[in-house]
């Protein structure tokens, strides 16, 4: 390698330093929100037993982490959240090849799944309680009801959209419609179906949370709608600041897949 | 004797809502084993059509394409086409995209294989064995996509254009290492272009499609007084020009758009 000039080497020295800036000021006001809120709380500005306050917050965390109720609400709803992602993207790609490989049906479909897709699927949840019962089984149905038509629509889409001359290769091989499919479709569109993934799995958490409103016993969305209930306000904004905290993780696991991806291409 | 390819009273027309378009109009000829034969014509003359015709992708309306006296999937089998783009898939090796043919045809014995590696080392694409294909330059691509249409040792190779999209100079390098590879491997060739002194400089005969609906106006054998004819030797050879002003004429009078530019 080259040795570098001084350009470029303060050039880089600029950019690193550029993204420190960046860290500390979003640390930064994230520690002055808490203080704010803690603060306000102790010198009674605002009511606690509404507001909550992060040491409050903290406390009721660490009770519940000590009898390990928290951890069990956290693992039904997380684990209610991969079910319906891991069924979403699996019925998904099924439904979206079944489109492609009858172009009949995928017309004669599409505007029925164009209705459902823009359809507010929060609706669908009561109705989805007097059908299956209340339990885990209606939760998962209200996660993949939220994403499961998006996935479909754009997964087909994305199919329609590859180049015909890569599918017209695979004939001039003597293949068949099974050979484009796996030849051609499924590893070109690898990118988009990341992506689909990395829109979905945050769907599914909205949807596992709005069945858990409705129909649950346990998880974060039970603990919020009983704490708002018996105002228990410390439970409902815990549980709002460990749903964020999930969501993140989910995502940047999605995001880890997409960087791997990315390496090994 | 029986010749490889026999075309006879085809016609082929495409439909739309807007109407009808006969695009071929009556086509007879045939191709004979090892022979390198062009066809030429303005574009929009139906050429790509034509090569879909041969290999099986498209039926034609009327008439018939017997290969060895065959039509159908036996026949079709025994043809490689090389499209206008390579298509080398980003996502696999140039190894693995070479292979693609013998993977979809269940046919990865070791001896294929190996058949694949030794045309990537006559043709000097070993080193490149595991890169990926936009680590290849224009003309590499287009000798890999030529290996990968060769890989499953086919008796026909229909060539669309195959050169149009490099730039001119690797063009012409391009094609005198197709054409030696093509004659190497003892095959025969139809080649598409709207390039006439391509055609002149490869092709053993000359087939001119008029504009659409594409009919067989003319065809023309070349032949080079040279002991060994490569396509770059051809175009210096004084016979080139004769051919040239020939075929030159013979599609302006058959095409209003051409004289006029």
């Amino acid at each position: 390698m080259t040795p570098m000039s001084p350009a470029h080497k303060s050039y880089l020295k600029k950019l690193s330093r550029e993204r420190i800036l960046i860290r500390l000021t979003q640390l930064f006001i994230f520690i002055l929100f808490l203080a704010f809120w803690e603060l306000s709380v102790r010198l009674n500005w605002i009511d606690g037993f509404i507001f909550s306050s992060p040491s409050r917050v903290w406390n009721t965390f660490f009770s519940m982490a000590k009898d390990g109720s928290i951890f069990y609400h956290i693992c039904i709803t997380l684990s209610e959240t991969i079910g319906s992602f891991l069924l979403v993207v699996t019925i998904g790609t099924i439904a979206a090849i079944l489109l492609w490989l009858s172009e009949r049906l995928s017309k004669i479909v599409e505007p029925y799944l164009i209705i459902l897709n823009s359809l507010p699927k929060s609706a669908l949840a009561p109705l989805l309680i007097v059908w299956l019962g209340t339990g885990t089984k209606t939760i998962i149905v209200t996660g993949i009801s939220i994403a499961i038509f998006g996935t479909v629509l754009n997964l087909f889409t994305g199919f329609q959209e590859t180049s015909s001359d890569k599918q017209k290769l695979i004939y001039t091989l003597h293949g068949t419609k099974k050979d484009v499919l796996f030849k051609v479709l499924l590893p070109s569109t690898i990118p988009l179906q990341i992506s689909i993934m990395k829109v979905n799995i945050g769907l599914c958490l909205v949807g596992v949370v709005i069945g858990e409103f409705l129909a649950a016993r346990q998880g974060l969305g039970y603990l919020i709608i009983y704490g708002s209930q018996v105002f228990k306000l410390d439970w409902v904004i815990m549980s709002i600041i460990i749903l964020c905290i999930i969501a993140m993780i989910l995502y940047s696991i999605v995001n880890k897949i997409e960087k791997y991806y990315q390496t090994i291409k | 004797m029986q010749p490889l390819l026999q075309v006879t009273h085809v016609n082929y027309s495409y439909h739309s809502t807007s109407g009808e378009t006969l695009a071929l109009s009556d086509l007879n000829f045939q191709v004979q084993k090892g022979e390198f034969v062009a066809i030429v014509g303005p574009s929009g003359c139906g050429k790509t059509t034509l090569l879909s015709l041969i290999s099986g992708l498209l039926l034609p309306e009327s008439g018939s394409i017997l290969l060895y006296g065959q039509n159908g999937k036996e026949a079709s089998d025994h043809i490689g086409y090389m499209l206008q783009k390579d298509h080398l898939f980003e996502w696999r090796t140039i190894f693995s995209n070479l292979k693609l043919g013998l993977e979809i045809k269940k046919q990865e014995t070791s001896e294929n294989l190996d058949r694949i590696d030794q045309m990537l080392i006559k043709y000097g694409l070993s080193k490149f064995r595991n890169s990926r294909p936009s680590q290849l330059s224009g003309g590499m691509r287009q000798r890999a996509t030529l290996i990968r249409t060769l890989a499953l040792n086919p008796d026909l190779l229909l060539l669309d254009e195959p050169f149009s999209a490099l730039d001119y100079q690797t063009r012409l390098s391009v094609g005198n290492d197709i054409y030696s590879i093509i004659k190497s491997e003892g095959k025969t060739a139809i080649l598409v272009t709207h390039d006439l002194s391509e055609a002149i400089s490869m092709a053993d005969r000359i087939i001119v499609l008029s504009a659409r609906p594409g009919k067989i106006v003319r065809e023309v054998s070349i032949s080079f007084e040279m002991d060994e004819r490569t396509p770059l030797a051809a175009r210096s050879a004084p016979e080139f020009k004769t051919y040239f002003n020939l075929l030159w004429k013979e599609l302006n009078s058959h095409d209003p758009y051409v004289s006029r530019s």
